[in-house]
């Protein structure tokens, strides 16, 4: 027990006095995740539209491969962006292993199936009426797509949530194709791993307490402006 | 000058199988034209291909005499349509009414006047900032309507905007919608199952039936003279026998069914065998023992009454006298009479009111009538 209570008090004592490197850990995993998430929407938006409404041969196997990826293991992503982006890879001109952009690919491999899974059914469950109705009052394409996401904004929203909580939670790819350097592309996730390791536990519990704030207040302001919509 | 709209030669085809051919159809600039037909005629699919939201496998459509093609953006806003289901967003009022002006690129200052213009002409511009959602079925109706004229289009094109509606509120909506288009001239394509919404908004009438336009008029000729048995019962005559035509005489022709002789505007060309068509608000009852009154009504039955149906403040009274006659009078006369089931009664109507035609008349395809 004294592991414990010791560990919480160092930790809130690290908290508290503002231990540079922690912060520095912190921005970067917001930047990662947080690039890693805008990222999935853009793809998981355009890509779950298309899901949604067109009508082809193979949408079906499509959407399965959608709702396998939403639960991709990191550990398998990270192997096989790792592998892409090795120096003798195939994209391995580019130099991007062992960098915070070949984490962003990681982490966007990961949360993108999430947001297209999430749109993909947010979509499909508006009446397909909508749609006549919108081109009917003159929509163009673009708007028609602007106005229904505008719809679904309460179920995007917490496609946005999983997507976020996805990428900033996943430790195994980021380690594989970061790194965890420091001071270049170590996180908070990969920073506990290494604080654990090592048998720095108080180290390891402020960087985890962080990592469990940012993800509650992601999720607390997301939730507020669900709520309020929903008046 | 060129119809507003038109169809030429347009097929629709479903899964391969085709719900919908016009060889030939015009919308005339500031004319209502009713679309009445039965459920799955093919009503909605021909309001879609006119709103060009639903593109033929072949034929063309005509806006202004020139031909569109696809789904034309520019076209598409010079048109609106109101469907059924009013299908409001979630955001205010006065917001759902915006959207489409805003697709338009209207300045802000018009839009606004545009809004509220309309908002207060269906009465519902205290609702400006209630949210869509929170309104009832008949506000939501009237914030659809509002939402459409807003838009001022060239072509209004109305889908059952009614149906799913009571009557009360129905007919309400209809008064406003009959005075909205009366103030624009709007050229207007209104599609319904109900021939009284037809008849009450309708310059002219097309009949579809199992994908074809089976008869177009002016409103008063279909629904005098429907071409064919199928346009007969939509229209709303709904007794409708066989007979042998016996004599013709002074513009009147006398028809034998059964046992009875029924006399009817004749008309050239009349065959023998005859349709005898006849609707149920042209026949007035009467005791069989009661006396005549003066009365133009050339043809009168005997009958004994087999079936009474409510129906709001009327009541369809199924007659048999030899054939199966169908009468429509008010309840207070049903009451006041004391109608009941197995009683004799006497059925009158006016030769005027029977329309005359060939048996197995139909109007084959590309040889639909016109006004």
């Amino acid at each position: 027990m004294d592991l414990i209570w010791d560990g919480l008090r160092e930790a809130i004592h690290i908290l508290g006095t503002g231990d540079n490197s922690v912060w520095s850990i912190t921005l970067r995993s917001l930047l990662v995740s947080g690039s890693a998430v805008v990222i999935s929407l853009v793809l998981g938006i355009l890509g779950g539209a298309f899901l949604a409404f067109k009508d082809f041969r193979g949408r079906n196997i499509l959407l399965s491969l959608v709702n396998t990826g939403m639960g991709l293991p990191p550990v398998a992503v990270g192997l096989i962006v790792a592998v892409i982006l090795w120096r003798s890879g195939p994209l391995g001109q580019f130099r991007l292993i062992y960098t915070p952009a070949a984490m962003v690919i990681a982490q966007t491999i990961i949360a993108a199936p999430i947001v297209t899974g999430f749109t993909a059914a947010a979509l499909r469950h508006l009446d397909p009426r909508l749609r006549t109705q919108l081109y009917a009052l003159g929509a163009s394409r673009m708007q028609m797509l602007w106005i229904v996401l505008w719809e679904t904004k309460l179920p995007l929203m917490a496609a946005v949530m999983a997507g976020f909580g996805g990428a900033i939670s996943e430790v195994g790819a980021s380690m594989m194709v970061g790194g965890n350097l420091a001071g270049e592309t170590r996180v908070l996730t990969t920073a506990v791993m290494l604080e654990v390791s090592r048998g720095d536990f108080p180290v390891a519990m402020a960087l985890s307490i962080i990592l469990l704030v940012l993800i509650f207040i992601v999720n607390a302001i997301l939730t507020s402006v669900q709520q309020q919509e929903k008046m | 000058m060129a119809p507003k709209l038109s169809l030429r030669d347009v097929v629709v085809r479903r899964r391969g199988a085709e719900v919908l051919r016009v060889p030939s159809l015009d919308v005339h600039e500031g004319e209502v034209l009713a679309v009445i037909g039965p459920n799955g005629a093919g009503k909605t699919t021909l309001l879609q291909v006119l709103a060009l939201l639903d593109r033929p496998a072949q034929g063309e459509v005509l806006f202004d005499g020139a031909r569109v093609r696809g789904r034309e953006l520019s076209i598409r806003r010079r048109m609106a349509l109101m469907m059924q289901d009013p299908l409001l967003l979630r955001r205010s009022v006065a917001e759902n009414v915006a959207t489409g002006i805003r697709m338009r690129g209207v300045p802000r200052s018009e839009r606004k006047a545009r809004i509220g213009r309309w908002l207060a002409r269906f009465d519902v511009a205290h609702l400006a900032e209630r949210s869509a959602r929170k309104i009832s079925g008949g506000e939501a109706h009237r914030v659809s309507l509002a939402r459409a004229f807003a838009l001022e289009p060239e072509v209004l094109l109305l889908d059952e905007p009614f149906a799913a509606l009571d009557q009360p509120t129905r007919e309400t909506l209809l008064d406003e919608l009959a005075g909205a288009l009366g103030e624009t001239g709007l050229t207007t394509v209104f599609v319904t199952h109900d021939r009284g919404e037809a008849l009450r908004l309708g310059d002219r009438v097309a009949v579809i039936v199992g994908g074809r336009i089976r008869q177009v008029g002016a409103t008063a000729e279909v629904f005098a003279a429907p071409v064919d048995e199928g346009v007969a019962s939509l229209v709303g005559a709904e007794t409708i026998v066989a007979g042998k035509r016996v004599a013709s005489a002074d513009g009147i022709a006398s028809v034998r069914v059964g046992e009875h002789v029924i006399d009817g505007l004749a008309r050239d060309g009349l065959p023998e065998d005859v349709l005898v068509v006849l609707r149920p608000e042209d026949v007035t009852l009467m005791k069989p023992d009661s006396h005549r009154p003066e009365s133009s009504a050339r043809n009168r039955l005997h009958g004994t009454i087999t079936r009474i149906t409510l129906l709001g403040y009327q009541a369809r009274v199924s007659i048999d006298c030899g054939f199966p006659l169908l009468a429509l009078i008010t309840k207070q006369s049903l009451e006041e009479m004391g109608l009941a089931v197995g009683e004799e009664i006497a059925a009158t109507f006016k030769a005027h009111a029977v329309h005359l035609m060939a048996r197995g008349a139909s109007v084959s395809i590309g040889e639909q009538r016109s006004s």
